[in-house]
């Protein structure tokens, strides 16, 4: 069993909004292309062009139908990857210590070396946010693009992870939970951000920012002053528009 | 500290080198940066500094690496050895498939130019590849926009002078109320998206009004499920709304559209319903300083709404008192189209008073003084913060194009068009139709046709027919059937061509369009149409040769293939001659080029045309010696000159002082400066001339010294459209070219200067009680047509597509999980996998695009989920309506502009049996390219 680091100070993570997510799967693929080529084995494609294909990825969206008491039913976008618990039940339960949560930032990864491919860790996260990678036997999961958000190769703009600089609606924020002040916490605070699952327990790092109701327009009777007829038909219309032209700058003719 | 925190090295490498060029998986054509490692792609992200996405992408973007990269890849010329339709082919060499097409192409050329049929699809190069058409001297030539969005090109061209997507956008930064008409994902596909974000950020609304609450209408805040091809009814019933409340924007419509233009209302003249002009051909307004008659454009003249004219006995009456007298008449009111549109009355009126009180309450002012084209001065720029977008969803009808005018003409009366918090243009446009050619089609053999074969007609006068009045082009564009049929009616060739009418042709060369699967109509009676025969045993259609990357269905078809390069290994020209990249805040275009050379015996389409053209001895392909003027496209991008001053490409063009953007001379170096800016060309628009462009001469005096036009052309909105009346008063008999006697009723209803509504065509001619659901389909985000499914990244997110049914037919049908049902229309029936879907309109089922295949293409395995649970809806559409009993069968097409109306299928449903696989089962096609590996692990660097 593999122990969790005391809580650091410094809490990356994301945090996505569900109001904006338009699931378009941007940060999907983007995430599997960095992550192919980048940190431990690429992410591998079984019957890549054949019957049923499938293959390791680090971050999926799934699309949830809610159908209020009233009106109309919604769809929500519900991109899901893995969350940087606190708590990190795939952590303490990995047998060789592959599994770890950073001291310095709270990311948690496996140490694709001493990953024995055991499985466990999946089964203990209640997210369902890792995948054994088929060809490795290696477990996958997201990594924070911690290959980017530090690396001086990078233009320090794109010191951010993949799906976050990919998503074209701007759905996806990363920064430091762990510090009140960051744009991030300010996000989280302004918006009403939760825990995905909080009864679980694990104390996930990342946060969804909730869908702002819909289907709220006020009703006619409210907006009623807005279309007061001036007119019932053309004649009456042509009425109206003399008397309005003549209030016009440049004034009656 | 865990003692066994590894060390990790955070700061890797990322690549060798980043080669930054213009993305192609899909019609949006944003900048992306491609990482190499060691001379290989490694990774591809967006550019942050590109005009179009600023930095972001979207999933098919990143997946460009395994489009580029996919076993379906064409690998040589190949020449057809089987039967058509079998797939089996031989590799050649490029000199012999050369000299076969120079062998059959040449002598047609030498004869009967107009027996060569040249269409090219998704075709991002049409400025070049007209030119060529041009100068082999065949009528028939155009892109895929028949079949896709003419109607909004069309539309917004004729009323305002630009659409959505290339022409315009809405002002991201002001507008406050966004709504959104069903929309094709990819027009455009990161801007709409960037877009939302940014409204959403600033706390402004969105209301889509589409049938299905998918991508962008789940985000939005309110959604209106609105009946497919309804939105005319929709849009004009708010219109009356607006109008009868008086909360139109008066001085707007007065000083910058024709609703002051003054018409004729006499029932008996020959002018009727046409513009009083003057002796100089203008329109005519009276002007509220004199009261007196002035031309639209005069100095100073303050154009009167509400001022009538009668001269010679015959009343002339403001546009705007005809909009009055149609509009406001009850046929129009919000109880009198609920029902048909789906929507209760008091929501229509909702959201007409919500775009009232946006436009009106919340209107911007800013301190931008401006001057328009009378010399008239204005201190502040007033905004109306709301705005639009539509594309397919309300243009794919048979109403679609009176549908697109109408939501212009919405626009325009709330004052919205050009100003802060609307909508904007992206130069080069605004353009009005006036500025753009007309259509061309006379032949000459052995010569070049005698103009640009796209354009805008503006009567009768301009329609392309011979001494009988029939049609020049195969594919009866500018005919009666469709005079305003802007972008030629792609789908209509390939039946047309078999049926000989309105003539016989010889070789149908066509160019990335998958025109035997998912872009046809009728796919099984296109397979007939493709490899018929005639008595003699030879093919109806004798010679088709198509260029294409992929073992794509198409390719089986064809008797001679040209493999295309992938987009990475190309140069092409993203041009304003063509179909720019601009935003609204500034002018741009930009290039590909081959960030990897081909490993493959391909060549680039475009380069193979120059080959072809100078072997053909083609005008503008030979140097006055004969030999070939362009060695390849890119030689054509940098040398070719449109007008003085004025090539593929405007920026970094030769000036005295160096590289100049606009006009300019030839710059050897010029795609290498490109390179060197990342791979596009971007000048910003002077602030004072942001907006109000048709209007403002800051900005009319910028479009002419940036090459855009040769001389100022301000002009005023249409929301009469002059041209549509020539065409209507032809068929009640007014000239003298006539439409023939059985298109003359439709012409009276359907081309009307003001917006109207009618039904979608198909539904006079089919049983409704029969057939009473709607059936649509969308494309979806992570897919561009068939491209798609190619890619081992993208399959994976759509390997099939379900037919998505509404809870109310879900329920009367039992059905269940795992469920297949058999959906028939009139045409033909298919069976397919269902899937409930509660948030959607009731009477409408729907699926995605193009993620069904054939058996043997795209070098996918033949149990591939696509081929055996994917399936298309183009099996239940027919490129004609059903027969009426007259004789003639009527395209299932615009009126109008002959836009395929795809989105008026109508379907029954009833639960199936569950079959092997969806039906109907094509037999396989032999795969001219190998099958790709099982696995892939794509990791290119160490």
């Amino acid at each position: 069993m593999t122990q969790l680091p005391p809580p650091s100070a410094k809490k990356l993570g994301l945090v996505i909004d569900l109001d904006t997510c338009v699931g378009c799967h941007a940060c999907v693929v983007s995430c599997k292309g960095w992550n192919t080529e980048n940190y431990g084995a690429p992410l591998s494609d079984q019957q890549a062009y054949g019957a049923d294909p499938s293959g390791t990825f680090l971050n999926r969206v799934h699309s949830y139908e809610v159908q209020p008491e009233e009106g109309a039913a919604q769809l929500i976008h519900f991109p899901k990857s893995c969350l940087h618990c606190e708590d990190a039940p795939c952590v303490t339960v990995c047998p060789t210590g592959a599994s770890y949560k950073r001291a310095e930032d709270g990311i948690v990864l496996v140490n694709e070396s001493d990953c024995i491919g055991c499985g466990l860790c999946a089964w203990a996260c209640p997210y369902g946010a890792r995948e054994l990678d088929a060809k490795e036997g290696v477990m996958k999961k997201c990594t924070l693009c911690v290959d980017r958000i530090y690396n001086e190769n990078l233009p320090e703009e794109d010191r951010q992870p993949a799906c976050v600089r990919t998503c074209p609606s701007g759905a996806r924020h990363f920064g430091d939970l762990g510090d009140v002040d960051s744009d991030v916490s300010k996000l989280v605070a302004e918006r009403g951000g939760f825990d995905l699952m909080p009864e679980q327990g694990t104390k996930p790092v990342n946060k969804y920012l909730p869908p702002r109701p819909k289907d709220e327009m006020p009703e006619f009777d409210i907006l009623a002053p807005y279309l007061e007829p001036i007119a019932s038909d053309g004649k009456g219309f042509v009425g109206w528009l003399d008397k309005a032209l003549s209030s016009l700058p440049g004034g009656a003719k | 500290m865990s003692l066994d925190q590894p060390h990790l090295d955070t700061s890797p490498p990322v690549s060798d080198e980043v080669r930054k060029t213009t993305c192609y998986m899909c019609a949006c054509r944003c900048g992306i940066n491609v990482h190499m490692k060691e001379g290989k792609v490694a990774y591809i992200e967006g550019n942050k500094d590109h005009p179009v996405n600023k930095g972001v992408l979207c999933a098919k973007g990143s997946a460009g690496i395994m489009q580029h990269n996919a076993p379906s890849r064409l690998r040589a010329p190949l020449k057809r050895v089987g039967e058509r339709g079998s797939g089996e082919f031989e590799e050649i060499s490029w000199e012999e498939a050369l000299t076969l097409a120079t062998d059959w192409l040449a002598p047609i050329r030498e004869k009967h130019p107009e027996k060569l049929a040249f269409f090219t699809g998704r075709d991002q190069s049409q400025s070049f590849t007209s030119f060529w058409a041009q100068g082999f001297g065949t009528p028939n030539y155009a892109a895929h926009g028949g079949f896709c969005s003419v109607n909004m090109a069309a539309a917004g061209i004729y009323t305002m002078g630009g659409a959505f997507w290339e022409f315009g956008q809405p002002d991201w930064d002001h507008t406050k109320l966004f709504m959104l008409f069903g929309v094709a994902e990819d027009h455009d596909s990161n801007p709409i998206k960037m877009g939302i974000g940014k409204i959403k950020q600033r706390g402004a609304r969105m209301v889509g009004v589409n049938p299905i609450r998918t991508g962008y209408n789940a985000v939005a805040d309110d959604w209106v499920g609105i009946t497919p091809g309804t939105d005319g009814l929709f849009i004009l019933a708010m219109v009356h709304c607006l109008m009868k409340a008086g909360k139109v924007d008066l001085d707007y419509l007065a000083r910058f559209t024709n609703a002051s233009v003054l018409v004729n209302e006499d029932t008996k003249s020959d002018e009727f319903g046409l513009f009083l002009r003057d002796a100089d051909g203008q329109p005519q307004v009276i002007d509220r300083r004199t009261g007196q008659l002035a031309p639209w454009n005069g100095k100073g003249v303050e154009p009167d709404l509400s001022g009538t004219h009668r001269a010679k006995g015959v009343t002339h009456r403001p546009v705007f008192h005809q909009m009055a007298d149609r509009y406001l008449s009850d046929e129009y009111a919000p109880e009198a189209v609920a029902d048909r549109c789906g929507i209760p009355a008091q929501r229509i009126r909702a959201l007409a008073a919500d775009l009232a009180r946006v436009a009106f309450d919340e209107a911007i002012e800013l301190d931008r003084p401006w001057t328009d084209f009378r010399g008239v001065k204005h201190d502040k720029m007033i905004g109306r913060p709301v705005s639009f977008h539509a594309m397919r969803g309300i243009s794919a009808h048979s109403n679609g194009f009176q549908t697109c005018r109408a939501l212009h003409v919405l626009q325009i009366i709330l004052g919205s068009v050009e100003v802060p918090g609307g909508m904007r243009f992206k130069p080069p446009y605004p353009k009005p139709a006036t500025a753009h050619p007309k259509p061309h089609g006379k032949v000459t053999p052995g010569a070049a046709l005698d103009g640009p074969h796209l354009g805008y007609t503006h009567g009768p006068e301009d329609l392309l027919l011979d001494a009988e009045g029939n049609p020049t082009r195969i594919d009866k564009a500018y005919s009666w059937e469709n005079p305003m049929s802007a972008h030629g009616l792609m789908h209509m060739v390939i039946s047309n061509a078999h049926a000989g009418v309105p003539y016989k042709i010889d070789t149908l060369f066509m160019y990335m369009a998958n025109m035997s699967w998912n872009s046809s109509m009728n796919v099984g009676g296109v397979h007939k149409m493709l490899t018929d025969k005639d008595e003699n045993g030879d093919y109806v259609i004798p010679h088709i040769i198509y260029s294409d990357a992929y073992s794509s269905e198409m390719v089986a078809y064809a008797d001679l293939i040209f493999p295309d390069t992938t987009y990475l290994e190309r140069h092409d020209c993203i041009s304003l001659l063509d179909r720019p990249i601009c935003e609204a805040d500034g002018v741009a275009d930009a290039i590909r080029w081959p960030v990897v050379e081909p490993d493959r015996d391909v060549r680039g389409f475009q380069s193979v045309l120059c080959d072809l053209g100078a072997r053909l001895g083609l005008p503008g392909f030979v140097n006055e010696d004969g030999g070939q003027k362009y060695q390849d496209y890119a030689d054509y991008i940098t040398n070719h000159m449109r007008r003085p001053g004025v090539g593929p490409l405007a920026g970094f063009r030769k000036g005295p002082d160096g590289p100049q953007g606009g006009r300019g001379d030839v710059n050897p170096n010029q795609i290498q400066d490109y390179i060197d800016n990342s791979g596009f060309w971007v000048e910003h628009v002077p602030e004072n001339a942001a907006y109000y462009k048709p209007f403002s001469m800051d900005y009319q005096n910028w479009a002419v010294k940036m090459g855009f036009y040769d001389a100022v052309q301000p002009y005023i909105f249409q929301l009469y459209v002059e041209p549509l009346r020539k065409f209507q008063a032809a068929a009640e008999g007014i000239g003298e070219r006539q439409p023939p006697e059985h298109l003359r009723e439709r012409l009276k209803l359907t081309m009307d200067p003001l917006p109207i509504w009618y039904g979608p065509l198909e539904d006079d001619q089919i049983d409704l009680d029969e057939y009473p659901i709607h059936a649509l389909t969308q494309r979806p985000m992570a897919m561009y047509h068939s491209w798609g499914t190619q890619n081992a990244w993208l399959r994976q997110i759509h390997g099939h597509n379900p037919l998505y049914v509404p809870t109310k037919i879900w329920e009367a049908n039992g059905f269940a999980e795992g469920d297949w049902a058999k959906v028939s229309s009139t045409h033909g029936s298919i069976v397919v996998p269902v899937a409930h879907q509660a948030s959607l309109n009731a009477n409408t089922v729907w699926t995605w695009n193009a993620i069904g295949k054939r058996k043997g293409a795209w070098a996918l395995d033949e149990k591939a989920t696509e081929a055996t649970k994917g399936f298309l809806l183009n099996h239940l559409i027919h490129e004609l309506l059903p027969p009426k009993g007259d004789g003639l069968r009527w395209a299932n097409s615009d009126p109008i502009t002959g836009q395929a109306a795809w989105f008026d299928l109508r379907v029954k449903i009833e639960k199936s049996a569950i079959p092997n696989e969806a039906q109907p089962v094509m037999p396989s096609i032999k795969s001219p390219v190998p099958k790709g590996p099982s696995d892939l692990a794509w990791k290119v660097g160490k």
